[in-house]
């Protein structure tokens, strides 16, 4: 399975029904793609949509109809359409129940890198900053290495997103979470053994005694 | 005033109402990646050629799109946006120092605008403390909690584009083409507006008016 199948398909299994959730470009789009059938999530687009929905059918595209990359979606039955200062009330006024971003560096206090690589990349924060300090909870979605280093470091050497730290960080190899300053190794990916799973990360990881696979 | 008896609202062609914007000024526009961006207003900029402008916008679109096209023409001396992205010249700019760029987080930016339109000084958000965007503001507690206090934004013109507008000026949007459009519409000195479709007064229900017509200045005809 490819990676980004793995932390997608992992990903969707922290969904449940009614949730209001917004997903981030790259791997966490994917997550919607690998929900139970029949299950209903209200998706999230910042630039002012809930009930976001796939992709539409050649030629069935509306220009006003788009996702927070300026694509085309589809807008489900049940869906509305806000400002964009009301849709950031509902991401940090506690009423965005996820978000799933990508992410360039984690640390192992669970501070989240996102959005810029001085002077080599600089796209702007846009929305990152307040979902990372705004929602209820926060999936990083993300492969473990980039170039055969770890992404998952002792300290950002990034200028970081926010100084809330994210919850879950999910990647082919791993599940782990971020709890008072410590990064504990949940799962291994599939095949993937926790001693493989330490010598692929630089972060100091809390590895409990049985650590389970990720049942996809 | 009887009914019937309408102050119908002078529109304006699309020359006259880039004729009323100085070099040097400074233009909130709607849109989020060109989506609600009034083109035709964005195209007489490039056209009568303004200059010197600062930008007050979400991102700065693609090349050939919306804000990206006075990018490119290099009509921007400054841009306050969230995200700059999807435009390779924008960043180009930038890095060689011939464009200012400050970037806010969105939902900071588009406070910092609503706080502008609504007689506020400013508001005060968790959002940037700790990170780079903390760096010379001053940070207000609140019940415990520290915030950031973030200035209010307003601009010279607020340039809005709009799904239908009566001969009034009321306003409604389209989908996602609302984004920062009915906030700019507050913001601004003069409020220019640009409208798919322009009907007759008594047309739109008054539950369907998100921007009223006091607050828009001229309206473009449409051709």
């Amino acid at each position: 399975m490819e990676p980004h199948t793995i932390i997608a398909r992992r990903i969707a299994k922290e969904l449940s029904p009614g949730m209001l959730v917004n997903l981030g470009i790259g791997i966490p789009t994917q997550v919607a793609n690998f929900l139970p059938a029949g299950m209903h999530v209200f998706f999230q687009s910042e630039n002012g949509l809930i009930g976001t929905g796939s992709v539409p059918e050649e030629g069935m595209a509306h220009p006003t109809l788009t996702d927070a990359s300026g694509r085309p979606v589809m807008a489900l039955p049940g869906a509305s359409t806000f400002d964009s200062a009301m849709s950031f009330g509902l991401i940090r006024g506690g009423h965005l129940d996820l978000t799933v971003l990508g992410g360039l560096q984690v640390d192992q206090s669970g501070k989240l890198a996102n959005w810029t690589i001085p002077n080599k990349m600089v796209p702007g924060m846009g929305g990152a900053m307040d979902l990372v300090s705004g929602a209820k909870r926060v999936i990083v979605a993300m492969q473990h290495t980039a170039k055969g280093a770890s992404k998952i470091v002792k300290k950002c050497t990034l200028p970081i997103t926010s100084t809330r730290p994210v919850d879950l960080l999910v990647t082919e190899l791993a599940v782990i979470a971020f709890r008072d300053g410590q990064a504990i190794l949940l799962e291994t990916g599939p095949g993937i053994s926790t001693a493989q799973v330490v010598a692929a990360t630089d972060a100091e990881l809390v590895t409990p005694g049985n650590v389970a696979e990720m049942s996809l | 005033m009887g009914a019937g008896a309408h102050v119908d609202m002078q529109t304006i062609s699309l020359d006259q109402s880039v004729r009323m914007i100085p070099d040097g000024a400074s233009l909130m526009i709607g849109g989020f990646l060109g989506v609600g961006t009034p083109e035709r207003i964005i195209d007489e900029i490039v056209r009568q050629n303004r200059h010197d402008l600062t930008v007050i916008a979400n991102d700065t679109a693609t090349l050939d799109k919306g804000i990206g096209k006075l990018v490119r023409a290099k009509l921007l001396r400054k841009a306050i946006v969230s995200h700059i992205g999807l435009n390779a010249e924008t960043q180009r700019q930038m890095m060689a120092g011939e464009l200012e760029v400050e970037l806010v987080p969105q939902g900071t930016l588009i406070e910092r605008i609503r706080a502008g339109g609504h007689g506020l000084g400013g508001i005060l958000t968790q959002t940037g403390i700790g990170t780079s965007v903390e760096n010379g503001k001053q940070r207000v507690e609140v019940a415990g909690k520290p915030y950031l206090l973030e200035v209010a934004l307003r601009a010279d013109f607020a340039l809005v584009q709009a799904f239908i507008a009566d001969y009034l000026g009321n306003l409604g949007y389209a989908l996602t083409a609302r984004n920062f459009n009915p906030v700019i519409a507050m913001a601004a000195g003069t409020v220019i507006a640009s409208a798919d479709n322009i009907v007759p007064v008594g047309v739109m229900s008054p539950d369907h008016v998100v921007t009223p017509a006091p607050v828009v200045d001229y309206l473009v005809a449409n051709a």
